[in-house]
């Protein structure tokens, strides 16, 4: 296996420019987006004219959330005060992505075997084995996953793993001006983030801290961050759920449901003079 | 750029971006270099996060921008009050700098001595002004020499007093074939003037140091604060971080755009920075410098290899019948500095005059000078299009540019166009101004009818950058080379295929014509063609970039071979007899042959690239310079600057070469030497004397860097080469919310106004029009939008035309985010989505409140993201010196839609 590698973004020298939305369409050859989609939280798709999405008057940020062609998405924040002189004043800006979790619940979860951990330490959906069931969808806490429109498919940063074999850096990385995404050996990238936040805390910004980069968080997410803010002030869950912790229990009831049903088979095998059911079966939940 | 020009001497960025890497402090105004020099800025990150010292970043601006989130102090101030802000900078400096020079020597600090060093040799402070000389002090406003009734300057009353009184200049007249090569020597020789006075003690009162003091002494932080309306607390953070940041051992540098040209008092805001940096001692320093930052790929190369209409290529002033231009001689005569660089003017002329004319161009004929057009007036885009309006211009090419939307006034302009017999448009989309005759506003609203439009326009479709062969110029000079990895699809192609065919499509009809008026298009050196180039590609008729770059550089001329001879290496090698042709001398060297490449080598494709100087990365005129002025590296005696030893001395550790500075005199070597290419005679020591009588650099000691100067000296004071006053005094802009608080005249005295129909202005403080407008540009689009907005990659991250205020001003307004508004202008009105933001604030200034408004003006009326044009809104008027216009600041209504 080769050595595992991931992102360390430094949300303090992203300025926001998103080339790396663009360099990730590019690359990943994907469309423009239609705006937030309509499973996000950032609301209902707004249709334009041109079916591009309307202005959101969130910052300026205007493609509002991840979705299943928008794999990386900066994030602004603005934190002004109301006074007239703005004593307080400050413009986050992040760049998302997958963070690679080392415990993937979307791994977890996936019933085909679809979703595989790379010989990088990088989590990708191999889209032939993907049969469309959105359990990754839901297992995932950070809103990563999006079904595919066109396909049906799940879809997510595949952390460019055809450049990666090539020996080249993802388009994300490679697109950044600032060095805010760096990519490299975890490794490497860990002790860069320890000197960088050292750097920070010697001048006063004692709030900045690693989202990530230790195993507290999911096993530690091979995208890790430095913010200098909580980290739900950037949409981030301070504490994960882990969907897949339920595994173990969901799995005892599909086995109990399973052994219901086949009891219940067994009794209508003996009554073999009984009529089928009447009722069509229930439609399914819409799922969230 | 005669505001860098005037100062030091090039109309260029002083530095190179990789440079801030090393500044020890970054002023960011007039610029907001994160959104829209994101590329540029990775090297102003990188000083932020340096692992030791990191650097202090400041951004002033009025609006807070992704910029001011990077910066450690961000300084609100109100747009078009630049002057103010950087004039107090100044005041604090020089209040700094006054005690030194009461001092005697033993007493001085080393960092004292540094300043006194600096600005006694390599700044013009202790050079003294004549006595008719009137300050904005003395006449409420304005300087000497202004005649009222043409609202114009008379700048001789700026001039530096002279030695021994001025001898009568010999008048000669010129006539055709006087032009020999001695005789060209010869007369430069005789141009040379008397040596300016000088007081070293910087006591005189007449002394440049003592007229800054008394000029900038009202601009005080309390003038900062009613003016601009900055706290006084930040102004005071901003001056003591820019001093502490200075001196022997650290520098700063400051970065500007457009944010600060685009004003009636562009060149003098760029001047105050300027004087700003060298009373610092930041020119010609490692980590020092002025960036400016350029709006397009290669708006540099664009003034170099000039297609401005009063430049040619390399800074040579277009003959002109306004001017004492009639012949070679007085044309020589009159733009020729015989006491810097610029003393070899003849060999400029003459080797391009070679290089155009080729074998027409002999010393019988005055090299075929009159050849030349001369121009009879202003006729940059301003002035055009007014004429254009007025029926007096038949036909247009529009090539890289859509004024429909980037114009000013666009409405106007796009009304002119209207006016034309014919259009041609060239761009890889059909923009705004290629369809203004359907669907442009004023077709819309019916006050132009299709019926009615007689211009007739061709719309030829354009290959995009990586469809052709050429070179780019950005912000610090650099030439980098990009090379053809397509063919461009059908029909389209590139801009010098166009151009080169199109002239050989008139040399054919003009080839059977004995009329002497068509001799110079006969004349014309134009076998740019390469045939054997183009061997792979499906366009077998494409010029040859190298070829015209081979001409541009400059190549030895024989006779009937043009383009044949070898390239020269330098500069250095031009002559004033006929025997060598070069298109642009600051760009000789860019095809210097090598040992492996006798025939030229083409240096801009050079890709050999390290994390600083990087000289072996492309061509950076002049001479493959990267930091101008670099003499100012070095202390007087030739040794490095503390900072600059420890900067050589740590990249030496880094595996770089072993320099002891930046750039120093090497006695042992009796030379220059060090990182970069040294902007000096290389082997003239430190000890030189000036000579009184010498011309061109003899003229000069061996402590003058600014080797393009008259006398070598950085101006703080500019006696000759601006018309709207020797140091930079605040106007408001033309349309203003208040009225001047620092002096009686409004605005800029010698402003250029078009009060013509269809181009109202605002009255000051016009109570219709009651805040302040900018325009601007977002990372997400590109100028007037042509790559941009139609493409959905960019377009989906900023959709929509939006109008950015304060929650303030919102709810005077009852206006919500995102909600409908509408912005009027004298000139028009356009509709915007709000977006409501906390970045934006009101300005309370010395006696209201005023609301600022920021539009980007992307949008138009084609592409996949459309929406009004913000440039309807925008006004004609003009800066004096260079005509540009004020987008980043006019007045403006809003109102709830």
């Amino acid at each position: 296996m080769a050595e595992p590698v991931g992102f360390y973004t430094d949300t303090t020298v992203c300025i926001g420019c998103k080339a790396c939305q663009v360099a990730c369409h590019q690359w990943n050859d994907l469309p423009a987006g239609h705006g937030p989609p309509e499973d996000s939280p950032a609301g209902m798709r707004q249709t334009h004219e041109s079916d591009l999405p309307r202005l959101s008057g969130n910052s300026y940020d205007n493609t509002g959330s991840f979705s299943d062609v928008n794999w990386r998405h900066v994030k602004f924040i603005e934190q002004f005060s109301a006074d007239a002189d703005r004593s307080e004043a400050a413009w986050l800006m992040m760049s998302d992505v997958c963070k690679h979790c080392a415990s993937a619940p979307c791994l977890d979860v996936c019933p085909t075997g679809a979703i595989i951990r790379t010989e990088f330490d990088t989590v990708y959906i191999q889209e032939p084995a993907c049969n469309g069931c959105r359990d990754c969808v839901s297992a995932c806490p950070f809103g990563v996953i999006h079904m595919s429109e066109r396909t049906g498919i799940a879809q997510k940063c595949t952390f460019c793993y055809d450049r990666l074999q090539q020996g080249l850096a993802p388009a994300c990385a490679q697109a950044c001006p600032t060095q805010s995404i760096r990519f490299g050996p975890l490794v490497e990238l860990k002790k860069e983030a320890q000197v960088r936040l050292a750097q920070l805390h010697r001048q006063g910004l004692a709030r900045a801290h690693l989202y990530g980069a230790d195993d507290q968080i999911l096993g530690g997410l091979n995208s890790f961050y430095l913010l200098v803010d909580k980290p739900e002030v950037y949409g981030l869950p301070s504490n994960p759920k882990v969907p897949s912790k339920s595994v173990v229990a969901s799995t005892f009831w599909s086995i109990f449901t399973g052994l219901l049903v086949a009891l219940g088979l067994l009794f209508q095998f003996r009554e073999r003079t009984a009529v089928p059911p009447a009722e069509p079966p229930p439609p399914k939940e819409p799922r969230p | 750029m005669p505001g860098l020009g005037t100062s030091f001497g090039r109309g260029g960025a002083t530095t190179f971006a990789m440079d801030m890497q090393h500044a020890d402090c970054i002023l960011i105004m007039g610029s907001n270099m994160a959104e829209c020099h994101p590329v540029a800025f990775r090297w102003v990150m990188q000083a932020k996060t340096r692992a030791a010292d990191p650097a202090a970043l400041i951004h002033v601006d009025p609006r807070f921008t992704r910029t001011s989130a990077m910066a450690d102090i961000y300084a609100p101030l109100r747009a078009g009050s630049d002057i103010v802000f950087l004039g107090a900078l100044i005041r604090h400096v020089l209040e700094q700098h006054a005690p030194i020079f009461a001092k005697a020597e033993r007493d001085l600090t080393a960092r004292e001595r540094f300043f006194r060093d600096y600005l006694v040799h390599y700044t013009n402070a202790a050079t003294l002004i004549a006595d008719d000389f009137q300050d904005t002090e003395e006449l409420d406003g304005l300087f000497s020499g202004f005649d009222a009734d043409k609202r114009k300057y008379d700048p001789t009353k700026w001039r530096y007093e002279s030695e021994p009184p001025a001898e009568a200049p010999e008048e000669v007249t010129g006539e055709p074939g006087e032009g020999r090569p001695e005789s060209f020597a010869a007369r430069v020789a005789k141009l040379v003037g008397p040596r300016p006075t000088e007081d070293p003690s910087l006591e005189h009162p007449r002394c440049v140091f003592q007229i800054l003091r008394q000029h900038y002494a009202r601009y005080t932080p309390e003038l900062v604060q009613q003016v601009c309306g900055t706290p006084p607390d930040t102004f005071l953070r901003v001056a003591r971080t820019l001093v502490d940041n200075a001196g022997p051992d650290r520098t700063g540098a400051i970065c500007y755009a457009v944010g600060w040209t685009q004003h009636t008092t562009g060149v003098q805001t760029i001047r105050a920075a300027s004087i700003l940096q060298l009373l610092l001692g930041n020119i010609g320093r490692a980590g020092g410098g002025i960036l400016a930052l350029r709006g397009h790929a290669s708006i540099q190369g664009s003034t170099d290899i000039a297609t401005l209409y009063n430049l040619h290529p390399g800074y040579l002033a277009a003959p002109s019948a306004l001017a004492k231009h009639d012949t070679l001689v007085d044309y020589i005569d009159t733009e020729t500095t015989p006491t810097s660089y610029w003393s070899n003017f003849p060999r400029f002329i003459v080797s391009q005059l070679k290089a155009w004319f080729g074998d027409d161009a002999t010393t019988d004929n005055d090299y075929a000078y009159d050849y030349l057009p001369k121009s009879v007036g202003d006729h940059s885009h301003l002035p055009m299009f007014v004429a254009m309006h007025e029926g007096k211009i038949k036909g247009f090419f529009c090539i890289g540019q859509n004024p429909a939307v980037g114009g000013q006034n666009a409405s106007f302009q796009r009304e002119a166009l209207a006016r034309l017999d014919w259009l041609v448009v060239r761009d890889p989309y059909e923009t705004e101004t290629a369809t203004f005759w359907k669907d442009s506003p004023e077709v819309n609203s019916g006050k132009l009818k299709t019926k009615d439009i007689d211009t007739e326009v061709f719309f030829l479709p354009a290959a995009a950058v990586p469809e052709m062969e050429g070179s780019f110029t950005n912000t610090q000079r650099l030439v980098q080379w990009h090379h053809k990895a397509a063919d461009p699809p059908d029909d389209a192609r590139s801009d010098i295929w166009f151009t080169v065919h199109l002239g050989r499509l008139l040399r054919e009809r003009y080839a059977g014509s004995r009329l002497q008026r068509d001799r110079p298009i006969q004349a014309l050196v134009w076998n740019y063609v390469d045939e054997r180039a183009n061997a792979d590609w499906r366009i077998k008729d494409e010029p040859s970039a190298e070829l015209i770059l081979k001409e541009i550089n400059g190549y030895e001329w024989t006779e009937n071979k043009p383009l044949e001879g070898k390239p020269l290496a330098s500069f250095g090698e031009l002559a004033d007899d006929g025997s060598t042709a070069c298109g642009a001398w600051i760009y000789s060297g860019i095809f210097a042959p090598t040992a492996e490449h006798p025939g030229g080598h083409n240096h801009a494709a050079n890709r050999s690239g390290d994390d600083w100087v990087a000289l072996g990365w492309g061509f950076a005129w002049p001479a493959n310079r990267r930091l101008m002025y670099n003499r100012a590296s070095a202390d007087l005696q030739g040794e490095p600057w503390p900072k600059e030893g420890r900067l050589a001395r740590e990249h030496a550790q880094a595996g770089g070469p072993a320099m002891r500075g930046y750039v120093y005199w090497d006695a042992a070597a009796k030379r220059w030497s060090g990182l970069d290419v040294p902007d000096f005679v290389l082997t003239k020591p430190p000890t030189a004397k000036a000579q009184s009588d010498g011309v061109g650099l003899d003229y000069h000691s061996g402590t003058d860097p600014f080797i393009m100067k008259a006398d070598g000296k950085g101006w703080l004071f500019v006696p000759q080469g601006l018309v709207d006053g020797p140091l930079p005094a605040h106007y408001e802009p033309y349309e203003s919310p208040v009225r001047n608080a620092v002096y009686r005249q409004q605005t800029n005295p010698a402003a250029l106004v078009w009060d013509i129909p269809g181009n109202a202005y605002a009255k000051v403080a016009d109570p219709d029009y009651p805040h302040v407008l900018s325009t601007y540009r977002l990372t997400e689009h590109h100028t007037a939008g042509a790559m941009t907005r139609w493409l959905p990659w960019l377009a989906e991250l900023q959709p929509e035309l939006f109008c950015e205020m304060s929650p303030e001003h919102a709810q005077e307004l009852g206006v919500e985010n995102t909600g409908w508004v509408r912005i009027a202008t004298p000139r028009g009105s356009i509709r915007a989505r709000a977006l409501v933001t906390g970045r934006i604030r009101p300005y309370r200034l010395k006696d209201r409140s005023v609301h600022h408004v920021g539009l980007p003006w992307h949008w138009g009326y084609k592409g996949v993201s459309t929406g009004d044009v913000a440039n309807d809104l925008s006004a004609l008027v003009g800066d004096p010196n260079v005509t540009i216009h004020e987008a980043k600041v006019f007045v403006c209504n809003v109102i709830k839609e």
